[in-house]
């Protein structure tokens, strides 16, 4: 009755000019728990919620290092962004074998893009459900990107995905403009707080979120999960009712957010925007 | 005939398909003499190119800039040298298409090159060549050099073939950091001027090209000034006792 006849493969187009197949994987992106990039002239920040699927099980691993310089953090199927991430690590092996120096990080998420764009134009390939924020350093300094199913890319100063992701951008979007001169601390505490708008109710530890630094001078290292708890005791970012009384402006924004995201999952039941 | 394939020889070395692989060069070019100096890289090779013993071809280009930051002289299999060009433009080519300001530094070119060439030899079937490669990309100089089986290394001064040589030993004596142009030149030109007088194959005919942060320039072709009428020329074969 109401089935969509123009969902069965990637490959139909429906008259309104949309391939709802790969409209499905970028939704399957925001069904993922939230990850987080900001990047400063000198470093790029990754952060991510772990959410893990019942009380028995521990959470599966959102972040992943690349090479030395690139980094990634992924919302939506985690099989598939592991499946991406070992792509990124051979093409990065590979170009330093050739060239004895690292890949540039632009040439990569092209080369990753091109990849997710092959999917969304065979009929029997399936886009992958995953996006990935990559962030990483080479010769014209710091980079973030972001890569979704549809096999676009975008280059951002700083970005948020998955679910409750919009409280995460409502935040960066106030801030972003001080990022460019950020120090490393400042850009991590920022992320830490992006990572606390997406929770909902929960209190920020270091146990449910993961967080990375690249910089030119240094390299992709996930921080240890004893030092995510020191920064976030050091920055007294706790929980969401603390931080309401501290900056209520913020607070109520971010939920606003929140609730204008859910509103647009909700109503994007049965025919998903292509929107960001 | 079918009877035949009991006679065919499968060895590691000869497939059935019968593939040639070099086995010994025919065009070849001789010393390529480079090295580093205050603002970038000098390097210097004649134009000469030997048929086996015979100096078939005179007006040789050996030394050619590759993309921006870069130059490359050869000494060795002409036509090897030239198969390197063409990789080597693939490469810079697939650097401007990109069209995204990244480009290969001579570092990088090098360890191409060092891939190449390890990968052709173990292939049992070499490029035949010495290559130098000298640059300069963001402040920093470099100049290395590769062989047809794989060797590679970075130098302050490198001289290939003959040159390695005669060349040598006056570039160790000679060499320092703070070389300006002129003297760099004139260093260069003493050493091609001992291979010219020393290395049957050289000829009176050579370039020098500089490459600096603002770019490569490859002189137009120049004899040097020589003379012959040295005593020790007279008689050459008279130190060497038991020759013919």
């Amino acid at each position: 009755m109401f089935r969509n006849q123009y969902d069965t493969d990637v490959t139909t187009w429906s008259p309104a000019g949309r391939l709802f197949q790969v409209e499905y994987a970028m939704e399957a992106v925001k069904q993922g728990s939230a990850a987080i990039g900001l990047r400063s002239k000198t470093h790029v920040v990754l952060a991510c919620v772990n959410k893990s699927n019942s009380e028995l099980s521990s959470h599966q691993k959102k972040i992943f290092k690349v090479d030395d310089h690139i980094g990634v953090a992924i919302a939506g199927l985690t099989a598939d962004g592991r499946v991406l991430s070992r792509y990124m690590r051979t093409e990065c092996i590979n170009y330093s074998f050739n060239y004895e120096s690292p890949l540039p990080v632009g040439r990569l998420v092209v080369q990753l893009a091109d990849k997710a764009q092959v999917c969304t134009q065979r009929s029997w390939k399936r886009p992958y459900g995953v996006g990935l924020l990559v962030g990483g350093t080479d010769e014209s300094g710091a980079h973030l990107y972001y890569n979704c199913p549809s096999g676009n890319y975008f280059e951002y100063q700083a970005f948020a995905i998955g679910s409750r992701s919009q409280a995460a951008k409502t935040y960066l979007e106030r801030r972003f403009e001080n990022f460019t001169n950020s120090s490393r601390d400042d850009l991590i505490k920022d992320a830490l707080i992006a990572v606390r708008e997406t929770l909902q109710g929960e209190t920020l530890k270091s146990s449910i979120c993961t967080v990375a630094v690249v910089g030119v001078d240094e390299a992709f290292h996930i921080l240890d999960q004893e030092t995510v708890q020191q920064l976030i005791n050091a920055f007294e970012i706790v929980g969401e009712t603390e931080a309401e009384a501290a900056v209520s402006e913020e607070g109520t924004a971010a939920e606003e957010g929140a609730a204008a995201e859910e509103g647009a999952a909700a109503a994007g039941q049965d025919a998903a925007p292509m929107d960001m | 005939m079918e009877s035949n394939s009991e006679t065919k020889q499968h060895t590691l070395l000869s497939s059935e398909s019968g593939i040639q692989r070099t086995q010994y060069p025919y065009v070849t070019g001789s010393s390529v003499v480079a090295l580093k100096y205050k603002d970038g890289i000098l390097m210097a090779a004649d134009m000469g190119g030997s048929y086996g013993s015979t100096l078939r071809y005179k007006s040789l280009e050996r030394i050619k800039p590759v993309g921006k930051h870069s130059i490359i002289g050869a000494s060795g299999e002409i036509s090897d040298f030239q198969e390197i060009m063409r990789y080597l433009d693939d490469q810079v080519l697939n650097d401007n298409m990109w069209d995204d300001g990244n480009s290969l530094g001579p570092k990088e070119i090098h360890s191409y090159l060092t891939r190449v060439m390890y990968n052709r030899r173990n292939k049992f079937d070499p490029l035949w060549n010495t290559l130098i490669l000298g640059g300069v990309k963001k402040g920093q100089k470099f100049l290395g050099m590769v062989t047809m089986i794989g060797v590679n290394f970075e130098e302050n001064h490198i001289a290939t073939g003959f040159g390695n040589h005669m060349a040598q030993p006056l570039l160790r004596a000679e060499w320092h950091e703070n070389l300006t142009f002129e003297e760099g030149v004139t260093l260069l030109e003493k050493c091609m001027r001992v291979l010219l007088y020393r290395d049957r194959s050289a000829v009176n005919k050579f370039q020098i090209a500089k490459i600096t942060e603002e770019g490569v320039t490859v002189s137009q072709p120049y004899a040097l000034k020589t003379f012959w009428g040295f005593k020790a020329f007279e008689n050459p074969t008279a130190g060497a006792e038991g020759s013919w």
